[in-house]
C-alpha cells in the first residue's frame, strides 16, 4: 500500500502523435490522439473494442495505406520524423518498426526462411552471417531450443504459440526500432502468453514495444505505461502501476474495474 | 460501492465480504459495550459475555481473510476494488485487536470486582473514555459502510482526546498510589484498562485512514493532519 510517487523524471520519448484523426471513409475513428510513446519501456493500449486501439497502432506504420478510404491527419513523429508525410519508402519504415498480429502469420517456407527473408529484404548478409542473425532472433524470442534442430522444417508444423514467437523473431531479425504487438497472445495457451511476456519484458532493453492487448492484466503484468482508449479518444496515460491503483479519470477506473457498460 | 460491476458475482462477492466486515465491527462493538459496562456496574456476567464473543470475532477474522483471498484469487481486482479488499484486510486485523483490547479490559475488570477495591477508585474519567472510544468505533465502521471521508477525519482528530485522557488518567492513578499504597494493585488494574481503551482509539483511527485510502487512493498513514485535508479536497 505504497503511497503513489510523483512521476519520475520521464524517460526519452520515441514517438510523438500529435492531434491525429483518423477516418475510414466518413467515419472519425481517430479524434485528436495527442501522446508522447518513451523509448525502451511498454506501452500498453487497452479499451473497448472499436475504441481505436488498434487503429492507431495501424497508423504507427501507415499500415491503413494499404486500403484507399482510409487517412490520417496530423503528425506522427518517431525520433522527429513525421511518418505519415515521409518521402521515405513505406517497406523502410516498416523496417524501423515491425508489427506482430493476433493469430501467428508464418510464411509458408522454412522456420529458418521465415526469418531470413525479411532480412534479406534491407541486408546483404553471408550465410555464416545469416546464420547468426536467425539463431540471434530465435534466441530472443525464447524459440532457440525447441526449433534449433528443425530450421528446416516448414514455418507452419510449429504450434501456436511457437509460431507466434517466431513471428516475433521474424519481426526482431531486421532491428527494429519499434515492435507493435497486436493482441499477440489472444489466440495462445496461458503457458505461450507466459513465454511472449518474458520475451516483451526482455525486447524491451533493445526496443521500444508497444501491445494492444484486451486482457487487462496482461497489460498490469507487462506495461510500464498504459493509455486507456474510448470511442476513438486516448481517456488517460500513465505508468501502468498508477492507472491500475489509482487511475485519474473514473472512465478509466469502471473500465478496469469491470463497472463499463 | 455503488456503481455496479458488469458481473453481478462480483458484486455479490464484495457485499459478501463487506457485510462480514460490518458483522464482525458489530460484535467488538458490543465487546467493548459491555466491557465498559462491566466496568461501570462491576458485572461479572457482562464479563463472561465479551470473553465468549472474542472467540467469534477471531473465527470471523479467519472467514474474512479466506473470503478475501478467493475474490484476489478469482477475480483480479484493480484500483478500488484491489483498494477495498486490501483495506478489509488491513480493517480486520484492527477490530481483531480490538477485540483483544475488550478483552482484556474485561479481564481487568474482573480482577478489580475480585479484589473488593472496586468503589474506592476513579473510575467516572475512565468511562468517559471508554465511551469515547467505544463512540468512535460505532463511528468508524458507520463511515466505511457509507465510504464517508469526512467523518473519518473527524475521527482521526477525536483520537486525539482520547489520547489526552489517558495522560490525564495517568498521571490521577499515580496520586492514588502514592496517597494509598493499598490501591496500587487495583490502580495498576485501571492504568491497563485505561492503556485498552487508549489502544481502541488508535485502532479506531487506523480504521478511518483506510476508509480515506479506499476513496482517494492515498496511503496518509503517518500524515500531518494539514498534509490529510489537503488529500481529501
Amino acid at each position: 500500500m505504497s503511497e503513489t510517487v510523483e512521476v519520475p523524471s520521464f524517460p526519452p520519448i520515441k514517438i510523438s502523435v500529435r492531434n491525429l484523426n483518423f477516418y475510414y471513409g466518413k467515419y472519425m475513428a481517430l479524434k485528436g490522439i495527442h501522446l508522447d510513446i518513451p523509448e525502451r519501456c511498454v506501452t500498453a493500449f487497452i479499451g473497448p473494442s472499436g475504441c481505436g486501439k488498434s487503429t492507431l497502432l495501424r497508423a504507427f506504420n501507415r499500415m491503413f495505406e494499404l486500403y484507399p478510404d482510409q487517412r490520417a491527419e496530423g503528425e506522427i513523429l518517431l525520433d522527429g520524423e513525421n511518418l505519415l508525410t515521409s518521402k521515405q519508402d513505406v517497406a523502410l519504415i516498416r523496417a524501423r518498426i515491425g508489427m506482430v498480429f493476433q493469430k501467428p502469420t508464418p510464411f509458408p517456407m522454412s522456420i529458418f526462411d521465415n526469418i531470413a527473408f525479411g532480412v534479406k529484404l534491407f541486408e546483404n548478409l553471408s550465410r555464416i552471417d545469416m546464420e547468426e542473425r536467425v539463431e540471434w532472433a530465435l534466441r530472443k524470442a525464447a524459440l532457440w531450443d525447441e526449433v534449433k534442430d528443425k530450421l528446416a522444417q516448414n514455418g507452419a508444423s510449429l504450434s501456436g504459440g511457437q509460431q507466434q514467437r517466431l513471428c516475433i523473431a521474424r519481426g526482431i531479425a531486421i532491428k527494429p526500432e519499434l515492435l507493435l504487438l497486436d493482441e499477440p497472445c489472444s489466440a495462445l495457451d496461458p503457458i505461450s502468453t507466459a513465454r511472449v511476456e518474458e520475451l516483451i519484458a526482455e525486447l524491451k532493453k533493445d526496443y521500444t514495444v508497444i501491445i494492444v492487448t484486451h486482457n487487462m492484466q496482461q497489460a498490469a503484468r507487462c506495461s510500464d505505461y498504459t493509455a486507456y482508449m474510448y470511442l476513438g479518444e486516448l481517456m488517460e496515460f500513465g505508468e501502468t502501476e498508477q492507472m491500475f491503483l489509482k487511475p485519474s479519470r473514473r472512465e478509466t477506473e469502471d473500465y478496469i474495474t469491470g463497472r463499463f457498460g | 460501492m455503488t456503481e455496479k460491476h458488469l458481473s453481478s458475482q462480483f458484486d455479490s462477492d464484495l457485499n459478501r465480504v463487506s457485510s462480514q466486515l460490518m458483522e464482525m465491527g458489530g460484535l467488538v462493538e458490543t465487546q467493548i459495550q459491555r466491557a465498559v459496562s462491566a466496568l461501570a456496574n462491576y458485572s461479572v456476567a457482562l464479563i463472561n459475555d465479551v470473553l465468549d464473543t472474542e472467540e467469534k470475532v477471531d473465527a470471523l477474522e479467519v472467514e474474512i481473510d479466506h473470503a478475501l483471498t478467493t475474490v484476489i484469487a478469482r477475480r483480479q481486482p484493480a484500483a478500488r476494488d484491489l483498494r477495498l479488499l486490501l483495506a478489509i484486510s488491513k480493517i480486520t486485523t484492527n477490530l481483531e485487536r480490538t477485540g483483544d483490547e475488550a478483552y482484556k479490559i474485561a479481564k481487568r475488570v474482573k480482577s478489580i470486582v475480585e479484589s473488593g477495591e472496586s468503589r474506592k477508585m476513579p473510575i467516572g474519567d475512565l468511562r468517559l473514555a471508554s465511551d469515547l472510544a467505544a463512540g468512535l468505533i460505532h463511528r468508524v465502521l458507520d463511515a466505511f459502510a457509507r465510504l464517508d471521508i469526512v467523518d473519518a477525519v473527524a475521527i482521526l482528530k477525536e483520537d486525539d482526546l482520547i489520547d489526552q485522557e489517558f495522560k490525564g488518567f495517568t498521571r490521577k492513578l499515580i496520586t492514588y498510589m502514592m496517597e494509598d499504597p493499598r490501591t496500587i494493585s487495583s490502580s495498576l488494574d485501571l492504568l491497563f484498562i485505561a492503556k485498552a481503551v487508549e489502544r481502541i482509539g488508535d485502532h479506531a483511527k487506523n480504521i478511518a485512514e483506510f476508509i480515506i485510502y479506499i476513496v482517494k487512493g492515498t496511503d496518509i498513514r503517518h500524515s500531518s493532519l494539514t498534509r490529510i485535508e489537503s488529500v481529501i479536497q
